[in-house]
């Protein structure tokens, strides 16, 4: 806490000695209090940027998408890439692998494999399709997410995914994942 | 006269530098260089017509999504030449003007902040030498060995001293909220590569930088700005980096929960596996090479750990039967790449060539075997293992595993 006290000290005496040494006051705006730089963004410069959604859905927009509304969005947009059906093995594979994680050929998809229907939401959001990322509507992409969430037969085609449903569904390798686990082999003597 | 005889000169040697750079191959210099104008002043230093070393591209799904491998077998010392470090990236290089590109710091902090790059450019900057890793190096060879040349097998890894802003004084200046624990970095890429970095981390030794070996960062490694996460998987090193934001949990991007997460043979996956292990690689003689008869070769390579210095590297000539302490070249640095050598008389037989290194905190490297007998063949990530090149009799040198 003295260590703390004393850098907060320290700064505030370099600010005032660089204040001192320009001859001038740190525009108003600046928000790096010790250096007088950098000012504060506008609430739609954080909204543009801003989209990162995690596993409990804060941050989701208002919007919302069913498997039957997502199927020709699917097909328009992203099929060329992942095959109707999503189970394309010429980029990534979307759809099926159930049961194979634990086998000599893991076919890893959302199905399979991911923990969080969020990150899929908030992936293709801000980076789909490949070649135009970022310009499908809110609305598509919640129902290009139901698509391929009942492809993978995890809900039902008339399902409503939505800022509230989306963060409650559970993927069916919720449970699949452990934390870094080393040291864990040879010799090592940490 | 004089002066437009000169000005000729300069023009026909000109031509005849521009016909070496298409061809991709040296035409005959003169018998003797010193009897002859060399070649006039240029604002780039291009490096000899003779030399031809380049990166090479790993397998992507289409041309904006891979890897370009640095050629370690072609490289000397410890700093890897801006344009051949390694690249990583899955939606392409994107253009950016630093006139225009800003850093946003928002989330729990007192005071959000957007920063220009001449606004970064401002704060009190840092130089160090760091290696990145992608932790995708080294997964062509679970099953066997795959790739010829240390360029493929290890070849997702470089050493570049970069220089840029402390991001704790960026955190700190902004006044992060007590409650905060993670960071969220996203690059300004067309797949926005986002990860989630716990506090402690980020408040460590974690760089924005926007320099690297003494000039701007290079497109390819995240111009005109980027973290850099000593020791860590490569990808946490979030290039193009435009935002932070501070948080009180781990996000789950895709890139953490599904791109580098470790399958287990059990069909459980290891998440936050993000150190970069102790590993080394003999560079010379390495797979392609060719030893051009009996006598005297050093051998050389590289050695680096995401936890630290690199104490000790060990050769073996005889497929790890006896083992030899190589020479470290000084300042071993921590998180960085270190060069060992060894003085070897090559007697013209089968010789197998491994190197092994222990770091500063104990970590051992291991076998492939030991890796696999844990962790299977389908973790993709975190290959560390010894490495072993086969000198046949007649020079020739593998890639084999023993």
């Amino acid at each position: 806490m003295v260590a703390s006290r004393m850098s907060v000290c320290s700064r505030l005496a370099l600010a005032a000695a660089l204040v001192a040494l320009v001859g001038a006051a740190w525009p108003v705006a600046a928000q790096l209090p010790t250096y007088g730089l950098g000012r504060a963004p506008t609430a739609e410069e954080i909204k543009a940027w801003d989209l990162t959604i995690p596993p409990d859905g804060q941050g989701l927009p208002p919007g919302r998408g069913t498997a039957v509304e997502g199927k020709p969005v699917f097909v328009q947009r992203c099929a060329s890439c992942h095959g109707e059906t999503g189970q394309d093995e010429k980029y990534f594979r979307l759809v099926g692998g159930r049961g194979t994680l634990a086998t000599d050929k893991p076919v890893k998809t959302i199905g399979s494999y991911w923990p969080y229907a969020t990150t899929l939401w908030s992936y293709i959001r801000r980076t789909q399709p490949f070649d135009e990322p970022g310009s499908l509507t809110t609305d598509e992409v919640y129902a290009a997410t139901a698509y391929l969430l009942h492809l993978n037969g995890i809900i039902g085609e008339s399902d409503v995914v939505d800022a509230a449903s989306l963060p409650k569904i559970r993927m069916p390798n919720r449970d699949g994942f452990i934390p870094d686990a080393r040291p864990d082999v040879g010799k090592t003597k940490r | 006269m004089k002066r437009r005889r000169f000005l000729g000169r300069g023009l026909a040697l000109g031509a005849s530098l521009a016909a070496w750079s298409t061809a991709g191959r040296a035409q005959s210099p003169p018998d003797d260089p010193s009897k002859v104008l060399g070649h006039p002043k240029r604002p780039l230093g291009a490096r000899a017509a003779f030399e031809t070393a380049s990166r090479k591209a790993f397998r992507g799904k289409t041309d904006e999504h891979g890897a370009n491998m640095t050629p370690l077998g072609d490289l000397v010392g410890t700093i890897t030449p801006s344009e051949l470090h390694f690249t990583v990236f899955r939606g392409g290089v994107p253009e950016i003007d630093p006139g225009q590109h800003r850093l946003l710091i928002h989330g729990l902090v007192e005071r959000p902040v957007i920063l220009t790059m001449t606004e970064i450019k401002r704060l009190p900057s840092v130089s160090r030498i760091y290696f990145l890793e992608c932790s995708g190096n080294g997964q062509s060879e679970w099953q066997g060995p795959r790739l010829p040349t240390v360029q493929g097998t290890h070849g997702l890894t470089s050493t570049s001293e970069w220089t840029g802003v402390s991001l704790a004084l960026l955190l700190r200046e902004a006044g992060v909220d007590p409650r905060a624990s993670w960071i969220i970095a996203e690059g300004a890429d067309a797949t926005g590569n986002e990860r989630s970095i716990p506090m402690a981390k980020a408040m460590d030794d974690v760089l924005v930088a926007y320099g690297q070996n003494g000039e701007a960062l290079r497109p390819d490694n995240g111009y005109p700005l980027r973290l850099i996460v000593p020791g860590w998987e490569g990808n946490v090193s979030v290039k193009w980096l435009r935002r932070l934001t501070v948080v009180d949990r781990a996000y789950m991007t895709r890139m953490e929960t599904v791109e580098h997460a470790l399958l287990m043979p059990d069909g459980t996956a290891r998440r936050f596996t993000v150190v970069m292990d102790a590993k080394s690689v003999i560079t010379s003689p390495s797979g392609g090479q060719r030893l051009t008869g009996p006598g005297f070769y050093e051998i050389t390579g590289l050695a680096w750990s995401g936890r630290g210095r690199i104490r000790r590297v060990e050769v073996s000539t005889d497929a790890g039967i006896t083992w030899r302490r190589a020479t470290l070249q000084e300042p071993v640095l921590p998180k960085a790449h270190v060069r060992f050598r060894l003085p070897w008389r090559w007697d013209g037989s089968q010789a197998i060539l491994q190197s092994r290194c222990v770091d500063e905190t104990g970590d051992v490297q291991p076998t492939l075997r030991e890796i696999v007998k844990v962790r299977g063949v389908n973790s993709v990530h975190h290959n560390n293992a010894i490495q072993s090149w086969k000198v046949a009799a007649d020079g020739a040198v593998s890639n084999v595993q023993v």
